[in-house]
């Protein structure tokens, strides 16, 4: 059996940057370029969230997603700044197979119901980002982290199942960018308690990071920014993908 | 030329962009008089099957296909919804599929219960390939991307050019002369589907008279 293994990839204004924590935001390249090397490198999806549409109250920039879509010949998923059902058609007008929704979870609950039910289920993904609070209890959060929901995220990815999305990106804000491994815990519960499949996200920095979140944290595919584009203790940018040999060797098998 | 059935569902820019890639000619229409002078065809979709069958009725393209693909043996290659609307009824919908093989199609286990497995089956698989079949290399890796509940009963084995795993094997891809489905999306699936692509637009097109212009 294999694992979808996904880069998650952070759009700022025309470029694309990588997080810790959510913070910190540096340049690594320019999207288009980097869908070629993902697409030699033979990935199996890719994720775009553009990480300051929704906080600046901006559209997603539909030129340049005609441009990643135009050279991305694998799964193809956008978020950031998607409020209604014509911003989500206009983003698969582009070519882009997937939506990913996160603030809109909890602003507007009723449209995403409705775009699974015109778009079909496997096409919208609900982006569920939450962090740990002070003693160990996880919370959900929306608008680039910065607003917080009370909701836990075992609640809210049951609400997005029930709002009919087709799966669950789950992200750790704590483990976003330190490469220190999945907050395996709620990955866990969040993939226990719902049917559709969760993707893990946010920590990975090695392939045994990979096998855990599938074979520990129950997660049916695994995501990761930093493990992609940074080689080395000092983070220099480069753009890489694990060879197939060694996901079956070291991720796959159980 | 390959003419691609446009009937409102699904994500046609894919195809085209994979198309357009490898340098194969084809055009996107919905048009019955269009289609009706196809020499290939590809029918994708992703969607509900009683809208796919409700658009295709309501385009005015289910009689012209018929004759097509049943009478002209233009080769044809459904791909997700569009090679399930070929089958005679889906478990999904009411309305009968379009019946051009002898087979059905059904939900994930329907017929054998599995509850842990996650539907829909989302993400990569390696298919087996059993036989010759012009649309696959059989000794070659084939790796497809699959997004889907529902999957091909096929009544006859030898209808079977692809088999896939997920909880169970079940048909991935069918053929029945110039009449070809596939599950999984290719236009999806990097080298592998691009492979599967050349092979299609390498078919060769019945000598038949195209129908005139008048």
């Amino acid at each position: 059996m294999r694992y979808r293994v996904i880069p998650v990839l952070l759009l700022r204004g025309a470029g694309l940057v990588k997080t810790e924590r959510f913070k910190d935001a540096k340049y690594v390249g320019d999207p288009v370029n980097a869908v070629r090397i993902f697409n030699d490198k033979e990935v199996d999806e890719l994720v775009f969230l553009d990480i300051e549409a929704t906080v600046n109250d901006r559209s997603p920039d539909l030129e340049m997603l005609r441009n990643i879509a135009g050279e991305c010949f694998m799964p193809l998923c956008y978020g950031g700044g998607v409020r209604d059902l014509p911003t989500i058609e206009a983003i698969l007008k582009t070519g882009v197979e997937k939506v990913a929704v996160n603030s809109a979870l909890v602003e507007n609950p009723e449209m995403i119901r409705e775009a699974a039910r015109i778009h079909g289920s496997s096409t919208i993904v609900a982006s569920i980002d939450f962090k740990r609070c002070l003693f160990g209890n996880a919370e959900a959060v929306v608008r680039s982290g910065r607003k917080k929901t009370k909701m836990d995220p075992v609640e809210l990815a049951r609400r997005a199942e029930d709002l009919g999305v087709g799966e669950i990106l789950l992200n750790s804000i704590d483990r976003d960018g330190t490469m220190q491994g999945y907050d395996l815990e709620i990955t866990q519960r969040v993939a226990d308690a719902v049917k559709v499949p969760v993707i893990a996200c946010g920590g990975a920095g090695s392939l045994a990071h990979f096998h855990d979140a599938i074979h520990k944290g129950h997660s049916s595919a695994v995501a990761a920014g930093a493990f992609f584009v940074f080689v080395g203790k000092h983070r220099a940018v480069l753009i890489t993908y694990p060879a197939q040999e060694d996901l079956k060797r070291f991720v796959f098998r159980s | 030329m390959i003419t691609i059935v446009d009937y409102g569902l699904g994500n046609l820019g894919s195809i085209v962009n994979m198309l357009r890639k490898l340098g194969i000619k084809c055009c996107l229409t919905g048009d019955p008089d269009k289609v009706a002078a196809a020499e290939k065809l590809i029918l994708p979709g992703v969607g509900a099957f009683d809208n796919g069958m409700e658009n295709l009725q309501r385009l005015g393209l289910i009689e012209i296909l018929n004759a097509r693909v049943l009478h002209d043996k233009v080769p044809v290659l459904g791909i997700c919804l569009g090679a399930q609307l070929m089958t005679r009824r889906s478990e999904e919908g009411q309305l009968p599929g379009l019946g051009w093989v002898a087979a059905d199609t059904i939900r994930f286990c329907s017929r054998q219960a599995m509850p842990d497995l996650k539907v829909p089956h989302m993400g990569w698989t390696d298919l087996s390939v059993p036989g010759e079949t012009p649309l696959l290399e059989k000794n070659d890796e084939q790796r497809f991307y699959f997004v889907h509940s529902y999957h091909f009963l096929c009544d006859r084995a030898q209808d079977v050019i692809a088999v896939a795993h997920y909880g169970y094997g079940f048909t991935a891809a069918f053929c029945r002369g110039n009449i070809f489905g596939v599950q999984f999306h290719p236009e999806k699936s990097h080298r592998f589907g691009m492979a599967l692509f050349k092979r299609f637009a390498a078919l060769s097109v019945p000598a038949v008279e195209l129908p005139s212009a008048a």
